[in-house]
């Protein structure tokens, strides 16, 4: 066992045993550290001020960069992990240039207040270090968890596009590189014995050189050796972090996160921590316990078979919806438009599952697609259709001290049609109204399969099995189509609170039938606008 | 110096070349700051040895008398050192906008949801919010008052008023056409980025200095000498920039910074008060909701012969700035439109909700608003094109030349702007071609709106047109300026300092500015009514005169020439043919010698302007900004859904200062519009609980909500008054451009109909009341 948390802070080595395991990053940085260029906004993950990025290795041994909100994720979860901070771009004290991000923020006039500002730097600064010349849907994709009250958005975009792309181009590319490396020979000649300052010179390389490439293989190199040199890369022991009276442990197997559940049925199983960061935050609450899963390998793998995507419980949303589009192209907005970049890097599709909330997005398209979970209680295994694990508003199937292992997914039938809508007062970046997802098969004419799924509709994710019915083995037509939408009111009594009202929930439930319906037309009129 | 050297020294930085520095896209002064999260914001300042954290306990109940407040379970709490109610204020527990209404802590009675009862001091902020939680509340529930219709109905009223102007009753009878239509704008909440928080540290001798997010420095000097009872005097105000303001933090700051200040003087320690982004919505007053209803009468060619507006606002538990606010929604109401014959009436309704307060437009977008929605009754009423009923009615010589307050209207360019548009947009050609569209689409429908904007530039209140400077050159020739305005983002430092830097003749990034204090420049506005660069660059203009009317002989005396031939350009003085230069240093080392003082402090009033509220007339405006934007949006018939696909504005801002940071603001207060009037609601329940109070349930514009085609245009016209270099006003001008994608959406949903009668869209269009508007005009 482990007992510290070890992580690199802007490359520097930093071991932590001395803080309240609920401690969250942002409360790390700017309390303990006094790197106050993170901001607090709103701490829920919901404005993007807080945004840092975080390195890790993958199983590949790569470098993975993604963005987090700093607000909400807890510091232990770092362990292994580099923290990139705005502060670590360029040295806020010194006239050192300023990264390629951030540079094209100050000439695009990209800030006025300015709160806003390091948090869109981080998030440009996690796309400058995933992709090399994205399209303008990605930079605003990859700038949806960040708010700006000031600029209205356009000279940020400007900039991440240019950010983005002027440097990734390789004839400007090749100019960078060039003027990296004699800038680190430079450094290296000024201090040819001193480790320290290579290291640093090569983070310097490293953080300025765009894309996943690894074109400065010595930079990368030099980042991954300063990743695996990490007691929790190095060695296979667990961390157990214990400081006033309460602990957090982050089981590296299923058969220890098993036992640690059984044995402590009162702790908070912490996975993404999206949602168990507010009630931290914002709840005011805290457990003496946490056992997080995001350390257990065997759930964080995503498998595919002849039959079925298997989905680890603690795989991020970004990677679940990344493989999940990748057979599910119809399910696109379940990704782009489920909370923001930051989030889905954190928050896990089982945490989402688990959590089952109704207004999740993840499980009325799971459900659509027949999904089933596997749970565990220490040794035993049992299997569940999705939907049968949510019997009432925060009330489910799973046992005491059973939890979700993963989420099997399975292949596409044969000529299925897919239709996923999510409706909210914002496109980006909010809850669902609501959401429908839609799963049919017709056959000349008449609906041999179908199921659909609502979120916003019930106190959980549900079926609209009265639709269904209506539609099933009959004639695929609009009267059909009318009936199953008069059908989901034997469905659903949706509820009345600030998002939308019953009535108007009620009304796009239906309606959303209706444009799957208008969409399985070969019209050419439009039929959606979002 | 002569007089006439100083007017002339004046009118050369009004009107004289523009070199250098002004008229530039210079960099916001903290640009380079804010990439490197090196700005420094409250939060972020060093906290002095033995900082402790304040946080509130609230009334969980709208209305009620106080019967007691216990303590002991917070007292109690881990880490708590004290927790104080408003019997253990000082000095007066009574501070106010412009009316003394407000408690800082409740006393006797609470009025709202989330009004402050007790402050708790703690060892750490979240040990402090925690113990707020236990502070408990006995409360004997009195009936609320939440909404207009509520007040209404209870006669619960600050004020109502009536104005006649001509004679509507026998326009009305004697009208072509007439129609009528109502509907409500809602409420908006500043969502700054950086949330209230204050800083107090007490000082020797009783003294107090406190650091705080502040649009108006002054008013929170005053209100910690009141909470305290201590003399101005002795209590510093500081700020040198805020994560945003928008009018959140023009009054509101001051029961933080006052309470900051009394846990700091009570407990004898600093205190830092930042609170909680729930809190905050929760505590602090929102833009006024509005509800309006009209009669109007026009000729065949939609012009309006008689108008008859009741406006009605929802002013919450005090008055903070309701009555000015009200006061230029009433002024607003014209919006470039000739209006003779008006009855105009406002209720200004007492509610038991979050005071509210100052919003970048300050009451102008709802009353434009009201009058936008009839001008677009008018045109469905006879079929017209909503365009073209906007020209029928703007000022002119025909329909006069004078508004309804009584102000003649001059610089009037906004129909050239409107007309160049027009053009520029293809406003008639992509019109026929949505017409086409929306023949061919029964789903998704496009609409198509363009609408005007004139607002009024100066503070109502004469008095708080004024600015101040205080412009010092050191020893080694570096300049620093200070003065009465706030930097909130809007790039008032760097505009000054341009102007400075113009008068000096060195690049504005070698001109400093620091913190906005009240010990340097006492007495100060707020940063308000668009009016930081009109009045602080004058005040900056008028330091540097005063100061080169100094240095000019010892100039002319070194380099040898006379004192008119002396200009300052490339960091110095020279003679206008260049060959003899001084630097400043040495300028400023001879000066001193020389025993010229180097420090010269600027004022400035802004002329010719007069109100009387009494009889809702004068000349409040020094002059008008004017703007124009187009919008297109598609809307989903089946959910409400929508979204706006292109966007094309025409804005004046006279002759720019710095035209990067005025696009800034035109794009940015557009688009903080468009998230009024679409996507930001906020929701109180039946018990005046705020149901929205964070940003996962209040929703901003995400970079997805802007428009991929974005045309922005500053309108090349020097201002017709005299003002700082003719650059015009831009801070609030820019926000009610957005009425063009309400107006858009409701065009939209008119094509489902024959186009004869205005949608029932409430504001803001929620995709929830697009589709309700669209139920009701399909049945």
């Amino acid at each position: 066992m482990r007992h510290s948390i070890e992580f690199l802070l802007n490359g520097e080595r930093i071991a932590v045993d001395d803080l309240d395991p609920h401690t969250t990053v942002l409360q790390f940085l700017r309390e303990r550290r006094g790197l106050t260029g993170t901001k607090e906004g709103c701490a829920e993950g919901d404005c993007g001020a807080c945004t840092v990025a975080i390195a890790e290795l993958s199983a590949e041994r790569r470098i993975e960069v993604k963005p987090i909100n700093a607000c909400i994720r807890l510091l232990a979860t770092i362990d292994g992990k580099a923290l990139f901070t705005v502060e670590a771009l360029s040295n806020a004290n010194s006239q050192a240039p300023l990264h390629p991000v951030q540079a094209a923020m100050v000439d695009a006039h990209a800030s006025q207040c300015g709160f806003c500002t390091p948090g869109f730097v981080m998030s440009l600064f996690a796309l400058f270090k995933n992709e090399c010349s994205p399209s303008r849907d990605r930079v605003i994709e990859a700038i949806s968890g960040n708010l700006c009250r000031c600029t209205g958005y356009r000279p940020i975009i400007e900039a991440g596009i240019k950010a983005t792309s002027t440097i990734c181009s390789p004839s400007e590319w090749g100019k960078s590189k060039e003027k990296l490396e004699t800038k680190n020979d430079a450094n290296r000649a000024l201090a040819p014995i001193d480790k320290g300052a290579a290291r640093e010179s090569q983070k310097i390389v490293w953080l300025n050189t765009p894309g996943r490439s690894g074109a400065l293989e010595s930079a990368e190199r030099a980042m991954i050796e300063a990743l695996a040199a990490l007691p929790a890369n190095a060695s296979s022991e667990s961390l157990h972090y214990r400081f006033g009276g309460q602990q957090f442990f982050a089981p590296r197997s299923i058969d220890e996160l098993s036992s640690l559940i059984a044995d402590h049925p009162n702790a908070w199983i912490l996975a993404g921590g999206t949602d168990i960061g507010l009630w931290i935050t914002k709840a005011l609450q805290n457990n003496s316990t946490l056992i997080y899963t995001g350390e257990v390998s065997a759930l964080r793998d995503i498998c595919e078979s002849d039959a079925a995507l298997e989905i680890g419980a603690a795989v991020p949303l970004e990677d679940a919806f990344r493989a999940m589009n990748r057979h599910y192209p119809e399910l696109a907005q379940v990704w782009t438009r489920f909370a923001s970049w930051p989030i889905r890097s954190s928050g896990t599709l089982g945490g989402n599952v688990a959590n089952g909330s109704p207004i999740g997005d993840s499980m009325p398209a799971l459900i659509a697609l027949g999904a089933t979970v596997g749970l565990r209680h220490r040794e035993r295994v049992r299997t569940i259709p999705l939907e049968a694990l949510y019997l009432d508003y925060k009330k489910q199937s799973r046992a005491s001290g059973e939890w979700i292992e993963k989420i099997t997914i399975p292949r596409r039938i044969p000529n299925v049609q897919i239709g996923f809508y999510k409706n909210s007062k914002r496109n980006e970046q909010d809850i669902s109204a609501v959401c429908a997802a839609i799963s049919m098969v017709i056959d000349r004419g008449v609906v041999q399969h179908v199921r659909i799924a609502y979120g916003g509709m019930a106190g959980v994710p549900k079926r609209a099995v009265n639709a269904e019915i209506e539609l099933t083995e009959k004639v695929w037509s609009e009267t059909q189509v009318r009936a199953a939408m008069q059908a989901m009111h034997a469905d659903f009594s949706p509820m009345s609170d600030m998002r939308a009202s019953a009535a108007y929930r009620m009304q796009v439930a239906q309606n959303l039938l209706l444009r799957f319906w208008l969409e399985s037309q070969s019209a050419t009129a439009e039929v959606r606008v979002i | 110096m002569s007089a006439t050297f100083r007017a002339q020294e004046v009118a050369a930085g009004v009107d004289g070349e523009r070199h250098g520095a002004v008229g530039k896209s210079v960099a916001h002064d903290s640009a380079h700051l804010h990439v490197r999260g090196a700005a420094t914001y409250i939060d972020d300042i060093l906290e002095p040895r033995g900082t402790v954290y304040a946080a509130l306990a609230t009334s969980p109940m709208a209305h009620g008398l106080l019967k007691h407040i216990d303590l002991n379970a917070a007292l109690a709490s881990e880490g708590v050192i004290a927790a104080y109610t408003a019997a253990d204020i000082p000095g007066v527990n009574q501070y106010g906008a412009i009316t003394h209404d407000e408690p800082f802590l409740a006393e006797g009675k609470v009025e709202f949801v989330g009004q402050p009862v007790a402050v708790v001091v703690a060892r750490s902020m979240r040990e402090a919010r925690v113990a707020a939680r236990k502070v408990r509340c006995e409360i004997e529930a009195l009936p609320p008052i939440l909404s207009i219709d509520a007040a209404l109905a209870a006669n619960s009223l600050f004020k109502k008023l009536e104005v006649v102007r001509g004679e509507p009753g026998s326009a009305f009878a004697n009208a072509a056409h007439r129609t009528s239509g109502a509907g409500v704008i809602g409420a908006q909440e500043h969502f700054y980025l950086e949330g209230q928080i204050a800083l107090a540290v007490p000082l020797e001798d009783g003294q107090m200095h406190v650091f705080v997010s502040t649009q108006h420095p002054t008013e929170m000097q005053q209100v910690t000498a009141t909470i305290l009872g201590i003399d101005w005097k002795d209590v510093i105000s500081e700020c040198r920039r805020l994560g945003g303001g928008f009018g959140g933090k023009e009054v509101q700051p001051a029961q933080f910074v006052a309470l900051a200040a009394l846990a700091a003087r009570l407990s004898n320690r600093p205190v830092k008060l930042r609170l909680d982004r729930d809190d905050d919505f929760m505590i602090t007053g929102k833009r006024h909701d509005f509800a309006f209803d009209y009669d109007i009468a026009f000729d065949d060619g939609g012009r309006i012969e008689a108008y008859d507006l009741t406006l009605s606002s929802r002013c919450g538990f005090s008055t903070d700035y309701s009555h000015q606010v009200n006061d230029r929604a009433m002024c607003h109401i014209d919006n470039g439109y000739s209006l003779t014959q008006l009855r105009l009436r406002n209720y200004r309704c007492k509610t038991n909700t979050q005071s509210a307060t100052a919003f970048r437009g300050f009451g102008a977008p709802q009353g434009a608003f009201a009058t936008e929605h009839a001008i677009e009754s008018i045109a469905r009423a006879l079929g017209k094109d909503p365009l073209d009923v906007r020209k029928a009615n703007f000022y002119s010589p025909e329909r006069g030349m004078k508004t309804h307050y009584g102000q003649a209207v001059e610089g009037f360019w906004l129909p050239d702007i409107v007309n160049r548009l027009e053009a520029s947009c293809d406003y008639r050609a992509r019109r026929e071609a949505i017409r086409e569209h929306n023949a061919k689409n029964p789903i998704v429908k496009r609409g198509l709106a363009l609408t005007p904007v004139m607002f009024g530039i100066s503070f109502n209140a004469s008095f708080l047109n004024r600015g101040s400077a205080l412009v010092s050159l050191y020893l080694d020739g570096s300049l620093l300026v200070n003065h009465a305005g706030t930097e909130m983002g809007q790039g008032l430092f760097i505009k000054v300092q341009q102007v400075v830097a113009h008068e000096f003749g060195v690049a504005a990034n070698a001109v400093r500015s620091t913190s906005t204090n009240t010990a340097k420049l006492p007495n100060t506005s707020p940063t308000a009514a668009s009016s930081g660069s009109d009045l602080n660059g004058m005040a900056a203009l008028d330091a540097c005169t005063k100061l080169k009317e100094r240095l000019i002989p010892l100039a002319a005396k070194l380099l040898e020439c006379a004192p008119t031939d002396v200009v300052f350009r490339n960091g110095g003085a020279s003679t206008a043919s260049g060959i003899k230069t001084i630097d400043l240093k040495t300028l400023a080392t001879r000066a001193t010698f020389a025993k010229i003082p180097l420090t010269a402090q600027g004022f400035y009033y802004t002329p010719n302007i007069a109100w009387n509220g009494d009889t809702f007339e004068g000349t409040p405006a020094y002059y008008f900004a004017y703007g124009a934007a187009c919008s297109e949006v598609m809307i989903d018939t089946l959910t409400g859904e929508h979204k706006t696909v292109r966007v094309d504005i025409l804005h004046d801002v006279g002759n720019s200062l710095n035209p990067a940071i005025d696009r800034g603001q035109i794009e940015g207060g557009f688009v903080q519009g468009m998230g009024y009037l679409t996507s930001e609601e906020l929701v109180w329940d039946d018990h005046g609980r705020l149901r929205t109070h964070a940003p996962s349930t209040y929703k901003i514009p995400t970079a997805a909500d802007v428009p991929e085609i974005f045309n922005v245009a500053l309108y090349d016209e020097p201002n017709h008054v005299p003002t700082i270099h003719r650059s015009k006003a831009v801070g609030e001008p820019p926000l009610t451009l957005a009425f063009s994608v309400w107006f858009a959406i409701a065009d939209a949903i008119s094509s489902i109909s024959d186009r004869r009668q205005m949608p029932a869209l409430t504001a803001p269009a929620t995709p929830e009341a697009v589709l309700r508007a669209i139920n009701a005009l399909k049945q």
